[in-house]
């Protein structure tokens, strides 16, 4: 299975980027997050179910109670898939601007 | 490095926003997306045809130093309003890349900066995604290199 596509279908669904946002400042029990829900319980179990999956959230023991941890290091793997394509605009609209520059230049001086 | 242009593809949507900030005038900044001679510099690909009008079309290619022929993309101009906006459309040939409308808008922030942003539409949140995943960078890059190679002849 391709992991990666797995990570992408997880964030196509707006309640599972809400969880993601929610969790971004503070741990949270599946309790918790769900009491920010209008959905079902095992709606949003199962929502948590997929993000600890693709290894977007984090499962942590804490005495009796799990709490759910957002995975920078995923975000940050998504945010690096982007990276190529940026640079690549980068260099070429820096490129463009040199080159408009150097074109404006005679008439201005 | 300062990092001027910016992308965003947020999750879920079937857009992908690229926005920079130039220190140009917005009237040359319109001029490089417009005069074939100019685009080829920049882009670092041949202009096959460029018809900066509603109705219009567009073909641009690109050839490795053999002079293979390594990209060849080419759509339909929707818009044409000279120094604020082109919309078009981006196909590539023989690439399993997803066809895009592109929306450009050039607005000028002073005398002499301008901004660009382009919003490309994906036929889906796949398609989008696809391109994004595919090295994608790796085609173009062919491009680019060629086009650093020519740059470096002029300086």
């Amino acid at each position: 299975m391709n992991l990666r596509r797995d990570v992408f279908q997880a964030l196509a669904d707006p309640t599972r980027r809400a969880i993601l946002l929610l969790v971004a400042s503070q741990a949270m029990t599946a309790g918790a997050i769900a009491a920010n829900f209008d959905t079902a319980r095992p709606t949003v179990s199962k929502h948590l179910q997929i993000l600890t999956e693709c290894e977007l959230l984090r499962q942590e023991q804490n005495g009796r109670e799990i709490h759910y941890h957002l995975n920078p290091g995923k975000m940050k793997e998504i945010a690096d898939f982007i990276e190529p394509f940026r640079a690549m605009w980068e260099e070429r609209f820096n490129k463009l601007e040199s080159l408009m520059q150097a074109y404006q230049a005679p008439k201005a001086s | 490095m300062e990092r001027k242009t910016n992308v965003e593809a947020v999750a879920g949507t079937q857009n992908l926003l690229i926005t920079r900030e130039f220190d140009l005038p917005v009237a040359l900044l319109f001029r490089a997306y417009t005069e074939p001679a100019l685009i080829e510099q920049w882009m670092g690909t041949r202009v096959l045809k460029l018809e900066n009008r509603a109705h219009g079309s567009w073909q641009y290619e690109t050839a490795d130093a053999q002079g293979q022929v390594v990209f060849r993309a080419g759509g339909v101009i929707h818009d044409f309003q000279p120094g604020h906006q082109i919309t078009r459309t981006f196909e590539m040939e023989h690439a399993p890349f997803s066809l895009q409308l592109e929306l450009l808008e050039f607005e000028p922030l002073s005398e002499d900066r301008s901004r660009l942003r382009i919003c490309s539409v994906f036929r889906s949140v796949a398609d989008r995604d696809q391109m994004l995943r595919l090295p994608f960078a790796r085609g173009l890059g062919m491009a680019h290199n060629r086009l650093q190679a020519l740059m470096t002849t002029f300086a």
